[in-house]
């Protein structure tokens, strides 16, 4: 952002010198230690109208406006400085000088002056951004320029915008009709600003008219209705997402210990594997196609599940095919697995946590309803989940391999009899397995840290997941995970998320009591081998 | 199951340094001074710790090119506790009885602070603890180089009362749950009822650690924010549970300018990790930031960056510096000074001479250890995050002010002595 406001100031820079001067006193203030008079030199030149006022402010935003010790404020785009209040470029550059520092109050009064310029401008996106700029809390010192711009305006959204802005800053107005019309006008909005704004109004000490009291009131109630609707469809949004987290963390763990009966303890690392391959081709994209960096994602879904499935693989050839049925064997020695795993990774890439940084389409999120924002991440990690599921069910339910998966789990001695390359097909089993976890360490990489004992924190909540579900059912792991996400989310809502984590595992240690065999039991004669 | 992996874990570990420690041993010579650094180098604290372990590296390598202390070289013996508290408590032990170091740098939570404590007063050793903490504690045999309640939270509170931090009225207390965020919370707490702020208006929040999924409390926060007053957030998560509560923030599209957030365990290092340009504005209050434009600081940032390179460190080239890095290079060369003041490196000889010592920081200011309570003055400077990761100083004292390691807003406390008892 910064590097293209540079741009920008530097491809109007040829045009600064022609400009007429602006007012030297008030451009002097700018630098002024005191924060009100600072303010106050803002809000004069945001509304003097001159298009060039412009550059000085967003130079002041960007931290390229710079002052002398002796007072002399000049912008400084990249290495030569321009007389902030003639445009004049300044030649040699002042020896000293420091930039000019802003805070938080300044900056919003900033942000709205320039948002304020900006309304007049001949784009309609620019003009667009400058009325959502003024969304939040514009001063009555910009009601004229609203005022001017909305007479202006022919596009219905901004109109619309303008309009809510100008009904906020009208909230402070010294006429109570003006206040009144205000009030009643953003009763029909339902964000949480508006009734932290209206709120103040309902208390006789800040608001002296009682009609405005009144109207403030029952704006405030129509506003809390329609906000409560948003907050529990926030919460569901909340619970499934973490619910699909847990889902693919676990979705690998209910093929190698579900389908298999692998007590897989090592499940975790292999969480891991795929993360460190996301964070791999993240490095590969940035350094050899930089055009392309934020598609490493995209990349990234073959490669983290070939390492982790090849990881896999290897595991099941080395330790885990010798040790089939012998239950505490296997997870004894998945365990010495999971350390070597850790270890081999502190040594590859250090100890600490390495940046997996989200592209630029997953940061953000989009308002569905006023109040409600959903995080781009958390909804493309769902729509991956069901990638994953749609991937995992397709490849049980419709290849041979999955039909060979699936005999070999009911009847392996039979299976083996009509020709069914047993050790083969559970090779094969694991590295899916292993391969859908490494899918689910790409989706953590983007939402929690990636460093070398991530897995540790995913094991416990995996077996979780799997047994509540029903061992060897991949519809119960789904609906344990969504389950388990929505309760987490709700209890956490309500009490916190410390005692959240002791409650859930409360109601899971009496459920696996009352109900051993999880959520969906297998029937049939095969079960009781 | 996760106790009995630690458990395994710790065993194979420490198995690991006993020989590692048995080989230095035989490598020592008699014109050495050992001095222990217990910092996590894995775990959820790493993203923290593992550069101060670099700066005492630093320090001391340093210490050792200008002639090192009364002529002897200092050798530094480097354990990792692994985020793991009651390793903490082990590893210490390790360092003063078998690897007999004279002086322990080390700790960042107060936890592993509190675990390791027992051990340092039974075998009388020195510990310097260079992180901001709760306060709360005067131990004879540590020497607190991080900042007080009085020397962080409390101005950072005030700043935002104030009309430029916003005029904030309603407080997010958000922390990790531990002794550190309580305590401070608790502090907090009693110092907002003192400026009028009723309970209705402040919301405590915990999570555990290394918690990675924010978007409740978000949620929570913004609901709580739209009650009509200006609204602030005073986080005291620490380790890496702030990257992804900081990505939430910035997703959820939540502006300084709306609430701000003002952090006391975030620092440059801890920001590396995260785009920062949906959190410009946000706070942090420290005693030192890297932006802070004087000759020692210059230098102690010269110093730093040279000594990635040199290291090669991952992401040498971006490397930053921070406060608690800071405080780790005041504490070594302070603890230098009183050896050499005290020609002995004995613990209660080196306590007695620390008394007093002063440093020329690189936070600007020639800062003293107090004659007393074993805490440094600091100034304290907030600041706020800029698009590239380091601070903005908006606010900050005139010099240094002196610790309250006794807060007066937790009742009781003053009856307090402010220096600790000796034996």
């Amino acid at each position: 952002m910064k590097r293209f406001l540079i741009a920008l100031l530097l491809c109007t820079l040829p045009a600064l010198p022609a400009r007429a001067a602006l007012d030297p006193a008030l451009v002097k203030q700018l630098a002024a230690e005191d924060s009100d008079a600072r303010i106050a030199a803002i809000q004069k030149l945001g509304t003097s109208g001159d298009p060039d006022v412009l550059k000085v402010l967003k130079a002041l935003a960007s931290d390229s406006l710079m002052v002398t010790p002796d007072g002399r404020v000049f912008l400084m785009p990249e290495d030569k400085a321009f007389d902030a209040a003639t445009g004049a470029e300044i030649d040699p550059v002042p020896a000293e000088y420091d930039a000019i520092t802003i805070n938080n109050r300044i900056r919003s009064e900033l942000d709205n002056a320039i948002a304020g310029l900006r309304l007049l401008n001949p784009d309609r996106a620019v003009r667009l951004a400058a009325a959502r700029e003024l969304q939040s809390d514009p001063g009555i010192e910009l009601v004229p320029v609203m005022g001017k711009a909305l007479a202006k305006e022919t596009d219905a959204e901004i109109r619309h915008l303008l309009r809510f802005a100008l009904d906020q800053a009208n909230l402070a107005s010294p006429d109570a009709k003006l206040r009144l019309a205000a009030v009643r006008a953003l009763g029909h909005d339902a964000s949480p600003t508006t009734r932290g704004l209206l709120l103040p109004l309902t208390d006789p000490a800040n608001e002296a008219d009682a009609a405005v009291r009144q109207a403030a009131t029952a704006s405030v109630k129509a506003i809390e209705s329609r906000l409560a609707i948003g907050d529990t469809l926030g919460q569901i949004f909340t619970g499934i997402s973490l619910g699909s987290i847990l889902l693919l963390a676990a979705l690998g763990l209910a093929i190698t210990y579900g389908v298999m009966g692998v007590i897989n303890m090592a499940h975790g690392e292999l969480l891991m594997v795929g993360a460190y391959a996301a964070y791999f081709m993240q490095g590969v994209f940035r350094s050899h196609l930089p055009a392309y960096a934020d598609w490493y994602v995209v990349a990234a879904i073959p490669v983290s599940f070939l390492a982790s499935a090849l990881v896999g693989m290897a595991l099941e050839c080395t330790v885990i095919r010798w040790l089939y049925g012998r239950p505490l064997e296997t997870l004894l020695a998945t365990w010495g697995l999971s350390l070597i795993l850790i270890q081999a990774a502190r040594v590859l890439f250090g100890a600490q946590n390495v940046e997996v940084g989200n592209p630029a389409w997953m940061s953000g999120g989009v308002e569905v309803m006023a109040g409600l924002v959903l995080p781009w991440n958390r909804i493309v990690i769902i729509g991956f989940t069901l990638f994953v599921l749609a991937l995992v069910w397709v490849l049980m339910q419709k290849t041979r391999l999955g039909l060979f998966v699936r005999a070999v789990t009911q009847n392996r001695a039979m299976a083996g009899c009509v020709g069914v390359p047993t050790a083969r097909i559970d090779t094969l089993a694991f590295g899916l397995g292993a391969g859908i976890a490494g899918l689910g360490g790409l989706a953590l990489s983007q939402v929690a840290n990636v460093g070398p004992d991530m897995g540790q924190g995913y094991i416990v909540d995996s077996f979780m997941v799997v047994v509540l579900g029903g061992v060897g059912q991949l519809a119960g792991t789904v609906w344990a995970a969504l389950g388990l996400g929505v309760l987490t989310k709700f209890l956490e809502g309500w009490t916190g998320a410390v005692i959240a984590k002791i409650v859930v595992l409360v109601i899971i240690i009496v459920f696996i009591q009352k109900r051993p065999q999880g959520l969906f039991a297998l029937k049939g004669r095969f079960v009781e081998n | 199951m996760q106790t009995r992996r630690n458990f395994l874990k710790m065993t194979a570990l420490s198995s690991l340094m006993a020989l590692s420690g048995l080989a230095s041993l035989s490598a020592m010579a008699a014109d050495t001074i050992k001095v222990g650094i217990l910092h996590s180098l894995s775990g959820t604290m790493a993203i923290s710790e593992t550069a101060l372990k670099e700066t005492a590296l630093m320090t001391i390598a340093d210490i050792n090119a200008h002639g090192g202390v009364m002529g002897k070289k200092l050798v530094p013996v480097v354990v990792d506790p692994a985020s793991n508290w009651p390793l903490f408590a082990e590893k210490a032990r390790q360092l003063i009885s078998k690897d007999k170091v004279d002086v322990v740098f080390g700790c960042w939570t107060s936890v592993s602070r509190k675990s390791v404590l027992p051990v340092f007063k039974e075998l009388n050793g020195l510990l310097f603890y260079p992180v901001q903490y709760e306060g709360e504690e005067l131990e004879k045999n540590v020497f607190y180089t991080g900042a007080a309640p009085n020397q962080q939270a409390i101005p950072a509170v005030e700043y935002l009362m104030s009309k430029d931090g916003g005029g904030a009225k309603r407080f997010v207390l958000l922390g990790t749950d531990y002794v550190y965020p309580r305590t401070t919370n608790k502090i907090l707490r009693a110092f907002l009822h003192s400026k009028g702020v009723s309970d209705a208006d402040i919301m405590e929040e915990y999570t555990p650690f290394g918690h990675s999924d924010y978007q409740t409390i978000i949620a929570k926060i913004k609901k709580f924010a739209s009650e009509g007053k200006k609204t602030a957030v005073v986080s005291t998560i620490n380790g890496d549970s702030n990257v992804p509560f900081y990505k939430e923030l910035g997703n959820a599209g939540i502006k300084a300018t709306d609430i701000p957030v003002v952090a006391f365990s975030v620092g440059e290092e801890e920001l590396r990790g995260v785009d920062t340009k949906p959190l410009v504005g946000q706070l942090a209050a420290w005693n030192y930031f890297e932006s802070i434009k004087n000759p020692t600081n210059t230098a102690f940032i010269k110093m730093y960056k040279d000594w990635a390179k040199k290291q090669k460190l991952p992401n040498a080239d971006t490397v930053v510096t921070n406060d608690p890095m800071e405080a780790t290079y005041i504490g070594i060369h302070m603890w230098k000074q009183a050896v050499e003041k005290a020609k002995s490196t004995d613990t209660d000889k080196v306590i007695a001479a620390m008394a007093g010592q002063t440093f020329k920081a690189p936070d600007g200011f020639t800062v003293e250890m107090d004659p007393k309570n074993h805490h440094l003055h600091k100034p304290v400077f907030i600041g706020e995050i800029r698009p590239d990761g380091q601070f903005n100083v908006v606010w900050k004292t005139k010099g240094p002010i002196k610790a309250q390691p006794w807060s007066p807003y937790i009742p009781g406390n003053d009856k307090k002595k402010d220096e600790p008892d000796t034996k």
